[in-house]
């Protein structure tokens, strides 16, 4: 173990302590921008748990976002089945989804990964919408708990927590030095007798049952759940474009991304609510374009160039 | 299919007639399915750029026949005569400014692959988020919405002249990809760059006009499928996905393979949203996606490569 990762550890709590003071200092209008940008925090360092060391870009999220808050409405109103429950449940539902869409697609080329995922979440989203009116009734889903904002942040900040901590550890383990070579050369990885698709999958597996965990923890916060509300195929990009925007080399990297990005979203959504779809499409522009490496990427280079 | 009503006999044929619907209707469904499919197995294929705004350049088409035909009455095969060349400079300007960097920039194919994926869907959203500033509504026109007599059954005239003009126009494409010298050169890209660049194929600009052509021939499919199906700005990506479901059935590169495909996703929808719910379209759709990665990732004619 070298010195560095311990101070990457500290520093990370560190600054884990210091964002759980905000609910305390903060209310109203600011938390609520607190808990959606701790879900994105979240969601994005999920994602690049995956997506950085292998390149693949998932769209699952909103899937596996939508399996864990469509589990825990549908087992609260139609089954009276208690939060906690289906908090333990669903995230497991969601392993499943992501093992069986890793086996089909994982050992192909990445492209295939893409364009299977990109519809997932809307194909997921007409079968449930198909099941819950043919043999479940469309009652309502409500999600009624005692949980409030403050609590909701708390517990994000702790997925947030654990996420970065295991890929602290994957990244220190066999599994993070396999990925490291699968996503130099993956023709290298196979000749080494690393089996690229399996490691794959056990990636995906994980990011899909921390994006499920999201999915529940943030279903209070609706109250009423809709299919069409948690299968966001929006929600994909805008975890996409975050991550991105930070810098996909570092597990932080996304934390970066997030916070000004949900800053912007937010202003944009309420000032201008038509312009949100323009200005995703020139985020990924500006992305691939012009910071093709994030904003850790950015500043990496410019502290080179200073070094140099 | 309950009976209770009718005699055996009835239902056996009211069942017969719900088949000749499904295979008529989901025949000419494929028919623009394929037109659509082939616009992008151009681009994918030769120009070696996964799209993913090629569902927006459909609905760019669709938006164009809707605009003229209802402030000026204009006939939508009329509007796609004008589309058709309108995309193909377009398309040939964003493959010249915006891909071609990348495809310089590209160490490989894979980081070729993640970049045209982000700056496509980039232009994806930039351009649903421009046609819904244009028109943020339904685009709801009728046109030739008279019942038409086929084997059989009725369809929408529509569906039927739509059809007509698509298998035109993809028959247009085959010959010229087949008899011609620049149809042949685009092939000898498609199969192989590197050695089509050493017979002397100027593959740059060989890429530029497939992928503009793409681009009109899929615009052109959109104009058509606005005469029968109502669309809106954000529907473009349902387009994508289906149009690349098919490629991949049908292989990537292989104009009849695709075709084909169409076709067979055209009948399956049809029997699905007829027999079973229309919700459950995409889910029959993706259902024969995972067959394909499963038993046949190469595609249906394609041959099995390491």
């Amino acid at each position: 173990m070298t010195g560095n990762g311990w101070k990457e550890i500290g520093f990370g709590a560190g600054l884990v302590v210091l964002a759980a003071f905000v609910p305390l200092v903060s209310d109203g209008y600011w938390l609520s921008i607190a808990v959606t940008a701790m879900m994105y925090i979240a969601l994005a360092t999920a994602w690049t748990l995956f997506s950085g060391p292998t390149h693949y870009v998932s769209l699952a999220t909103g899937a596996f976002f939508g399996i864990g808050g469509y589990l825990v409405a549908t087992g609260m109103s139609d089954f009276d089945i208690s939060f906690w429950v289906m908090a333990a449940v669903a995230p497991l539902v969601s392993v499943v989804l992501a093992a069986l869409v890793g086996a089909a697609t994982l050992r192909l080329s990445g492209i295939y990964f893409v364009i299977f995922t990109l519809g997932l979440a809307e194909m997921i989203r007409g079968l449930v919408s198909w099941v819950q009116n043919n043999f479940l009734g469309s009652r309502g889903l409500y999600v009624l708990t005692d949980l409030t904002e403050a609590h909701i942040y708390w517990m994000l900040l702790a997925i947030a927590a654990v996420v970065y901590l295991i890929g602290w550890l994957i990244e220190r383990s066999r599994l993070g030095f396999a990925m490291k070579i699968i996503g130099n050369d993956e023709g290298v990885a196979k000749h080494l007798g690393i089996n690229t698709a399996a490691a794959k999958v056990a990636l995906f597996m994980i990011t899909g049952y921390f994006t499920a965990l999201v999915g529940v923890v943030i279903a209070p916060r609706y109250s009423y759940i809709e299919p069409n509300l948690v299968f966001s195929p929006e929600l994909s990009f805008l975890v996409v474009i975050m991550a991105l925007l930070g810098g996909t080399q570092r597990l932080w990297g996304p934390i970066v991304g997030v916070i000004p990005f949900t800053l912007i979203w937010e202003t944009i959504s309420v000032s201008f609510p038509n312009a949100t779809t323009l200005y995703l499409g020139l985020s990924f522009l500006l992305i691939v374009y012009f910071i093709p490496n994030g904003f850790v990427g950015l500043v990496e280079k410019l502290v080179k160039r200073r070094q140099g | 299919m309950s009976s209770g009503l009718h005699g055996p006999g009835l239902s056996l044929l009211s069942n017969k007639l719900i088949e000749m619907d499904i295979l008529v209707s989901g025949l000419l469904l494929g028919g623009t399915y394929a037109l659509v499919a082939m616009g992008l197995n151009l681009q994918y294929g030769v120009a070696r750029i996964m799209n993913l705004a090629s569902g927006e350049m459909l609905v760019l088409g669709a938006l164009a026949a809707f605009w003229l035909f209802t402030t000026a009455q204009l006939s939508p095969v009329l509007t796609m005569i004008m589309v058709a060349p309108l995309a193909f400079i377009g398309n040939w300007l964003i493959y010249q400014l915006l891909l071609r960097p990348l495809v310089r920039r590209a160490k490989n194919q894979g980081q070729l692959e993640v970049d045209s994926i982000l700056a496509t869907f980039g232009m994806s959203f930039a351009l649903v988020g421009i046609m819904v500033a244009i028109h943020g509504e339904y685009f709801t026109y009728s046109y030739l919405a008279n019942p038409f007599e086929i084997l059989g059954t009725t369809v929408a005239l529509n569906r039927f002249v739509a059809f007509v003009v698509a298998l035109i126009i993809g028959a247009a494409l085959v010959l010229w990809l087949n008899f011609t010298r620049p149809g042949t050169a685009v092939r000898a890209v498609s199969v192989n760059t590197e050695a089509a660049r050493l017979v002397g194929i100027n593959v740059p600009r060989m890429s530029a006009l497939s992928f503009a052509l793409g681009g009109a021939v899929t615009a052109a499919g959109g104009t058509l499928i606005s005469t029968f199906i109502t669309l809106d700005a954000s529907v473009g990506v349902i387009f994508t996905m289906k149009a690349l479901i098919i490629v991949i059935m049908g292989g990537v590169g292989d104009m009849r393979g695709s075709i084909i495909a169409a076709v067979l996703l055209g009948l399956v929808e049809t029997a699905v949203a007829t027999l079973i719910d229309p919700g459950l379209t995409l889910v029959s759709a993706y259902l024969i996606f995972l067959g394909i990665l499963l038993f046949r990732p190469q595609g249906l004619f394609g041959k099995r490569t390491t």
